[in-house]
């Protein structure tokens, strides 16, 4: 509230003044992030800007296009399966690293049978538990192999795993890449003050027929600050020239201001409401099918997406993003919002007078209210219980939490096994554990035909959303502010890319 | 003296004690770290290995006494987050602290001082109630609230100075103001309850009948003993300043302890931020110690207590 008076006042008196255009003439563009990163190379942190400097820096085997969502050439120039674990890529000649190190077999093996090693503590897990070994072929030629069979390795290689240079990486290791990072992408970074800035500046080197262009944008100032009212009122004096993730009413208001332009954009971040209805659940009541399909009835889903999330948001029907493969809502039954049909399904499993419900939640808490409201319409007595994410898991996890209000951005991977799998496959975060649910997406995680696969996710979506165990809500969309004059486009996978930007 | 030392002196270790067993059990009870380090996602036996890896499996009391043994010895540990050593860290970041804090002390006294002395002067008068009013407004707001304000005047509208960073000695112009401008009004009501004292004394009245100017009087005989408090005031005050600094550091993005405080914090760094709040509650235990000798020094009546 207070925060909103200010910007609002704030912007009053910014469009009394005159925005600068230092960082136009100098054709840089400053950025500003509120998270530190703990470490800029991207096995080693969990945070969003260290997506985006992976992409800036370094470049990945394949490319996936985030027009078309293909995959398109990059390090490597071709690659096939040549069983169902083991993939062959044969690897582009003549780039070089910023440091003049050229790039080949030897970079790759290294880099990945580095973070595949479980001494040397890589943080991204999730990202490369899969990879067994890489070995090299020839000079221009490797082996990558699974664990298990894969399908979706080629998302996870066109993603968050970079290539990083073997004879600098074996000499510094992950300490000295952060201070010092090398890497063969658009830019190259020349000032990494931790914690502090971070300065690019274009490569001129840039290999040809690389899928990202030449950097148009010749500097890229990154700096932490971690307040986000300080980085409006950045903005508003012409100190910044972008930033992301601001605040819908934030960002509304900023729309007023002459100098600034506002973008949403949609995000792979869905929300659903995710239901314990395990044997230990702790609200025995949701054993019951009709309770669970009452509560999705129960809630409004397009007036809560259209009032709270913003522009741009895509409400779904299946707990998948639409980008991702295997995600699909063909066939699969839905829960329109029909308060009446809600009444009727709790009366007849035997709740006429209502029922308890404790709302577990830990980000946007407005949309969680808005959600136990809906429940109270209908007579669930429903109790909004907010915390940090760590704690609403543990709870979730130990069958203290039956009814979650849950967001998941699937570390932007295109692939449905980053996403759905990791709540219905029967590992952690699944207290259901549907036999039936789990074998689909089992078999959608490890089979090697894309047919077979897309046939077993949308069976187990299908089967998620008739046997109600979640409510598909919506994806959330992010806002950024930009000075009018910059260029650039948002894309569902959050990242700014510099090297398309321009000034006009 | 030596005995009254000795005591406040113990007295002041027994303090830094208890605060650090404070800081040690409520970072503890704030949430369990191992989740917090596992991050979005965690499988449960990466949490597992995290809390084995960590030795946070281990009873909380074995934890502190050895997380005590190793301060002891002068190793901070490392942070969880950043991976490095943390007495690096912190001695990286405590060079700005001190320098806003520095900065503030000299502003708020620049700032009570004259206004203490103008406002017990004209004692009742309107010039006295427009110190007031100046030193009361500062009390009254949050210093965040009233950092946000100066960004609004001086970086929006008028644009004279940067918002946030560190980089010139244009970027400490508002966090200096508006950390300082916090503590003004104790030290400047301070000065002129003693001003007004002072001012009232049989030697003021011998100077006076000299013939002395009222310059002279009242900034030579009378502000220097109407000071005494404040200097032992002031000292307590920096620690509350380095304290407070965490506020403002996040606001104006200045990368000094206060921020890695903040960062260790949301990041549950917490060898980290246990080393901090050491390092704080130490400060601030000192300043107090040395604020009572001086006080003792200066006043021999105080070292009875």
């Amino acid at each position: 509230m207070l925060g909103r008076s200010l910007t609002a006042c704030a912007l009053i008196a910014a469009m009394a003044a005159m925005p600068a255009y230092a960082a136009k003439k100098d054709n840089s563009i400053r950025f500003a992030y509120d998270q530190v990163l703990e470490n800029i190379d991207p096995y080693y942190n969990n945070v969003r800007l260290g997506v985006i400097m992976n992409h800036s820096v370094w470049d990945t085997l394949i490319y996936r296009n985030p027009k078309t969502n293909e995959y398109e050439p990059a390090l490597a120039t071709s690659w096939k399966w040549i069983d169902d674990r083991t993939l062959e890529l044969e690897l582009r000649q003549g780039v070089k690293f910023h440091n003049g190190e050229p790039f080949d077999a030897d970079d790759v093996v290294f880099t990945l049978n580095f973070v595949a090693d479980p001494a040397n503590k890589a943080t991204a897990q999730q990202n490369i538990s899969w990879l067994e070994k890489a070995e090299k072929v020839d000079q221009y030629k490797v082996r990558i192999r699974a664990k298990r069979p894969f399908p979706a390795a080629i998302e996870y290689l066109a993603g968050p795993m970079p290539m990083h240079p073997n004879e600098y990486y074996a000499k510094v290791g992950p300490k000295g890449m952060n201070e010092k990072p090398i890497g063969t992408g658009p830019y190259k970074v020349v000032q990494h003050d931790i914690g502090k800035v971070i300065r690019l500046e274009a490569n001129k080197d840039y290999w040809e027929g690389a899928p990202k262009p030449k950097p148009s944008i010749d500097k890229i100032e990154i700096r932490m600050i971690p307040d986000r009212q300080t980085q409006v009122a950045e903005m508003l004096s012409g100190g910044l020239d972008l930033i992301m993730n601001v605040p819908v009413e934030q960002a509304e208001q900023l729309r007023a201001a002459p100098h600034l332009a506002v973008k949403s954009g949609l995000t792979m971040r869905i929300v659903f409401i995710l239901f314990n209805a395990g044997e230990n659940t702790p609200m025995p009541a949701l054993k019951d099918i009709r309770v669970r399909r009452a509560i999705a009835h129960a809630i409004d889903k397009e007036t809560i997406a259209r009032e709270l999330v913003g522009e741009g948001v895509r409400v779904l029907e299946t707990v998948c993003f639409p980008s991702q493969f295997g995600c699909t809502d063909e066939g699969a039954m839905r829960y329109p919002y029909d308060p009446e049909k809600a009444k009727a399904l709790l009366a007849e499993a035997g709740y006429k007078d209502g029922l308890d419900l404790e709302f577990f939640s830990y980000r946007e808490r407005q949309q969680a209210e808005a959600m136990v409201n809906y429940l109270r319409a209908v007579g669930i007595r429903a109790n909004l219980n907010f915390m940090q994410y760590a704690a609403m898991r543990e709870l979730h996890r130990q069958n203290k939490a039956a009814v979650t209000h849950q967001t998941w951005g699937s570390f932007s991977i295109n692939d449905v096994s980053a996403g759905p799998s990791a709540y219905f496959k029967g590992i952690d975060d699944d207290m259901t554990k549907d036999p039936e649910v789990i074998a689909y997406f089992e078999k959608g995680d490890s089979s090697v035909d894309p047919e077979e696969r897309k046939e077993a996710y949308k069976r187990g979506l299908q089967l998620v959303n008739e046997r109600a165990y979640a409510v598909p809500l919506y994806a959330l969309t992010t806002y950024y502010v930009a000075d009018k004059d910059l260029e650039f486009e948002p894309y569902p996978d959050e990242l700014p890319r510099f090297w398309e930007m321009k000034w006009k | 003296m030596l005995l009254y030392t000795l005591k406040r002196l113990g007295l002041a270790l027994l303090v830094a004690a208890f605060v650090s067993i404070v800081a040690f059990m409520l970072l503890r009870l704030s949430g369990d770290p191992a989740l917090a380090i596992a991050g979005e996602g965690a499988r449960d036996e990466d949490i597992a290995l995290i809390r084995q890896t960590y030795g946070l499996d281990r009873p909380l009391i074995v934890q502190y006494l050895d997380w005590l043994l190793t301060i002891l010895s002068g190793d901070f540990g490392e942070s969880l987050y950043f991976k490095t050593d943390v007495a690096g860290l912190i001695a990286e970041k405590l060079p700005v602290t001190f320098l806003i804090g520095g900065l503030s002390l000299l502003f708020a006294l620049a700032l009570s001082v004259p206004l203490g002395v103008l406002a017990a002067v004209f004692s009742g008068t309107w010039i006295d109630r427009i110190a007031l009013a100046i030193a009361v407004a500062g009390q009254a707001l949050p210093n965040f609230f009233f950092a946000l304000v100066l960004i609004m005047l001086f970086s929006i509208t008028l644009r004279w100075l940067p918002v946030s960073g560190s980089d010139t000695w244009a970027h400490f112009v508002m966090p200096t103001i508006a950390l300082g401008y916090y503590i003004t009004p104790p030290m400047m009501r301070l000065v002129r309850a003693g001003m007004i004292e002072v001012l009232g004394s049989d030697y003021i009245r011998t100077a006076r009948a000299k013939g002395l100017s009222s310059l002279s009087v009242i900034f030579k005989h009378g502000l220097r003993n109407a000071l005494v408090p404040v200097v032992a005031l002031a000292a307590v005050q920096l620690g509350f300043l380095l304290g407070g600094s965490i506020v403002i550091e996040t606001i104006f993005a200045l990368d000094g302890l206060g921020y890695l405080a903040y960062q260790s914090i949301t990041h549950k760094d917490f060898p980290v931020t246990q080393a901090v709040l050491l390092l704080l509650s130490l400060i601030y235990v000192l300043l107090t110690l040395v604020s009572d000798l001086l006080n003792a020094f200066l006043d021999p009546r105080m070292r009875v207590a």
